[in-house]
């Protein structure tokens, strides 16, 4: 087994900071569906409607039988490693500079070969192995075989670390910690083992006896950051912003009214300046920073993460404005991704159901506690994922969503009734 | 299945090459229009008598055949291009001896070469195929290394070939290249210096891998009373066998689309693997040498290491083999690496050799491989050739 990953060594700061280069991103059109998978945490390959035969490399037509009916299926990826070798010459500098990789051709039992880089914690092939699919750096769909049994850290592979954001020895910004889920991500992001927390203050006048706990953390700093105000933003970015590995936004403006039952647009102006502009603001100002240091060594920046809402993918009338606020700072968060991708910082996006808290009162369980939401953030760090859906409320309109976002809308909508 | 037409009268003729460099500043049009203006010289020939074409080139883009043939100033009645890799160069002779035997084409020159800049094997290997840059380049193996890196694997543990089997071959080519002046790899290789090279995708080394360079290679495909007429020395074209995409469920390619049509081809030819005096192949990796003795009837399934131990491989050795080299010592220009060994036995059987001479060639065979699409090479080819 490999050793996992020590706490890397300080930066010399004489040293220049590398820029950051990437394997390959370009892919077909048809081959986005594995990394659409692979974004969500899955390994999916195309699956003939008529003849039943996996595909593997994505294609159009079935090798079988001709059948242009393929559909995305979840696979088991239980196969054998039949060769394999060590790349020690590639092509591409991204792999130059991380040399050398273990890359192998690996027999699946659903009948195709899959060529995927080799956890090394897989023994000598040829040996049964399960292929998982992750994002590498380009933000695109890899494969890589993991031994059959148990699910390996891809972090303790020196290699495929770097298809993670693992939150271990990274120095993060939790944007506000007055929420429970602030404080509970806080906690998490220590006990995965973050180097250093600033966390966000909006409101110094309001006590919050969560909040007053954290203080009391190790290697954890509490600083003024109020996201509906661009100089407390600009500030905290100058301060701190050539230091943050990993931003992880949490703040989050939530008021319960259909759009009728309140007169005024000032609590949506609300919501929207949290949810959406703050977001905007976080993201120019740290954004330029993150990249910057994006090849920074073992420390570098690595990811953002955007507590969002299951709620952003359609509209829940009974949280009108806020699931509206929410929608649009999805959509900047895919702006914020465009931009942060080619240095290869990762955005994560958060979906949450229904939150144990003030503001989904009114909501029947299942409902997520904010220690759940938190596990989920840095579960997604840790694995290799851009898109969670934590909690089953937010799987069960998903599948909802993907299957018909129609129907989902008319179901909300009775929903509001 | 009907039986195969015989080739009857059709011939290969002008053996030409455009000198080999590592890397060149000129395009892909440069090297065909070198090829092509050999030819000419070669045959003593006016342009305007070759009527037919056959293309095969990575680099031409954006430009075919078509391309090709105004740049050129042809004026073409038949025209076809190849994009089979290191198969071009048989598929080439096979379509352009039916074209000559038809009548459709007198003259047809079957003409491959490459440029390469000093990024260019990169960037065309990031783009090479869909599945490959969808399935391969992504990992850091695009390119043959690491897909050649696990054939070897594959075939040294399911037969027990060793290194020094595939050194030994290496060795031999080094050896017929030293004597041939156009071959770029010109010092001497012992078995020693291959076996302790440095890593490249392991179990593959140094001199395992095809170095890319620039460069042509051409020949002209004619009836026999034509090339007797221009007053050219010829070889005849006894059979010729093209396979793509065999054995596709094989999990690693371990064996090769030879072995499917081998028996047609010797019977198209009339002679026997025994019949034959030297053997041309697609050498970009050792392994894949072994995978076409195997496939062309010259030892059994799985046997290759043992026949390369029971061999010498230089051109007055036991086993006459790639004679000028190699592409493994004389470099590999792109699609031309295909047309190397034809051009090669042409020379070999019409006694216009530039190094190493086989002693009395009669017949020669030569492979034709190519195209790592996704996991393995989908075509393969051979033809049987005969000295006049």
């Amino acid at each position: 087994m490999p050793e996992p990953a020590k706490q890397p060594k300080r930066k010399n700061p004489v040293q220049r900071t590398r820029a950051p280069t990437l394997p390959p991103a370009s892919r077909s059109r048809v081959a986005l569906g594995l990394t659409a998978a692979a974004a969500r945490g899955l390994f999916e390959l195309q699956v003939c409607q008529d003849c039943g035969a996996v595909q593997y490399p994505p294609r159009e037509v079935c090798r079988a039988c001709l059948s242009h009916c393929l559909v995305w299926r979840l696979q088991d990826g239980r196969g054998e490693l039949i060769t394999e070798t060590v790349l020690r010459a590639p092509q591409e500098l991204y792999f130059r500079e991380r040399l050398p990789w273990r890359v192998g051709n690996i027999r699946l039992d659903a009948g195709v070969n899959v060529i995927a880089f080799v956890h090394a914690s897989v023994g000598a092939a040829p040996c049964r192995v399960r292929i998982d699919a992750a994002l590498d750096r380009a933000g695109q769909a890899v494969l890589i075989a993991v031994p059959p049994h148990g699910r390996p850290d891809l972090s303790d592979d020196p290699k495929l670390r770097e298809m993670t954001c693992d939150p271990r020895s990274r120095k993060i910004l939790v944007t506000d910690g007055k929420s429970a889920v602030g404080q509970a991500a806080v906690r998490a992001l220590m006990e995965a083992g973050a180097d250093h927390i600033w966390i966000g203050e909006a409101e110094p006048w309001k006590k919050d006896p969560g909040f007053e706990a954290l203080r009391d953390l190790p290697e954890v700093m509490i600083v003024p950051l109020d996201v509906t105000d661009g100089n407390s933003v600009r500030e905290l970015a100058g301060e701190i912003g050539g230091k943050v590995d990993i931003l992880v936004n949490t703040c989050d403006c939530h008021r319960t009214f259909s759009i009728v039952s309140r007169r005024g647009v000032e609590t949506a102006q609300l919501e929207m300046d949290v949810n959406y502009f703050g977001l905007l603001r976080l993201a120019q100002e740290f954004a330029p920073a993150l990249k910057a240091r994006a090849a920074d060594g073992a420390t570098n920046a690595i990811a953002w993460v955007n507590l969002l809402s299951i709620f952003a993918l359609s509209n829940y009338p009974s949280h009108g404005t806020y699931s509206a606020s929410k929608a649009a700072a999805f959509s900047l968060s895919q702006a914020l991704r465009a931009d942060l991708g080619p240095a290869g910082v990762r955005v994560i996006n958060v979906f949450p159901g229904p939150i144990d808290d003030e503001w989904d009162q009114l909501e029947r369980p299942p409902k997520l506690s904010p220690a759940a939401v938190a596990t989920a953030i840095v579960d997604a760090l840790k694995r290799s994922v851009e898109d969670v859906y934590p909690g089953d409320v937010a799987q069960d309109w998903l599948a909802r969503h993907l299957a018909n976002p129609k129907a989902l809308e008319r179901e909300l909508s009775e929903g509001a009734q | 299945m009907p039986a195969r037409l015989a080739y009857d009268d059709v011939v290969l003729a002008a053996p030409v090459t455009v000198p080999y460099t590592r890397y060149s500043i000129r395009s892909a049009h440069w090297f065909l229009g070198r090829a092509m203006a050999g030819l000419i010289a070669a045959a003593k020939i006016p342009k305007a008598r070759v009527d037919g074409l056959a293309v095969a080139s990575f680099t031409l883009a954006p430009d075919t055949a078509v391309g090709l043939t105004q740049h050129l100033g042809l004026t073409l009645r038949w025209l076809d291009h190849i994009p089979m890799g290191g198969a071009s160069g048989i598929v080439s002779i096979r379509r352009a001896a039916r074209a000559v035997q038809t009548g459709d084409a007198e003259i047809v020159a079957c003409i491959a070469g490459d440029t390469n800049h000093t990024d260019s094997f990169r960037r065309n290997t990031a783009s090479f195929s869909q599945f490959s840059q969808d399935a391969v380049y992504p990992y850091g193996s695009g390119g043959p290394n690491a897909s050649f890196a696990f054939l070897t694997d594959y075939y040294m543990r399911k037969y027990g070939a060793r290194r020094e089997d595939f050194g030994k071959l290496c060795v031999a080519q080094r050896n017929n290249a030293l004597k041939n002046p156009l071959a770029l790899l010109k010092k001497p290789l012992t078995l020693d210096q291959y076996l302790n090279a440095r890593l490249v995708a392991d179990p593959l080394r140094l001199f395992d891998c095809v170095m890319p360079c620039a460069g042509a290679e051409g020949f002209l495909v004619m009836r026999r009373a034509t090339a007797e007429n221009l007053g050219l020395r010829y070889a005849r074209l006894l059979g010729a066998i093209e396979r793509h995409n065999a054995f596709p469920d094989d999990p690693v390619q371990y064996r090769g689309g030879w072995t499917l049509d081998r028996d047609e081809l010797y019977e198209q030819a009339g002679i026997a693997p025994d019949d034959i005096d030297f053997l041309e192949t697609y050498d970009d990796y050792p392994v894949i040498n072994a995978l076409q003795f195997e496939g062309l009837g010259f030892c059994r399934e799985g046997d290759g290491a043992s026949f390369i131990r029971a061999n010498t491989f230089e051109a007055a050795g036991t086993f006459p083999f790639n004679t000028s080299g190699g592409q493994l010592s004389v470099g590999q220009a792109g699609a031309a690496g295909g047309h190397l060994g034809i051009v090669e036995a042409i020379r070999q059987l019409t006694g216009e050799t530039l190094g190493a001479r086989v002693p009395n060639a009669r017949h020669g065979l030569v492979s034709g491989f190519g195209m790592i699409n996704y996991d393995r090479g989908i075509c393969c080819g051979a033809a049987v050739l005969a000295a006049a």
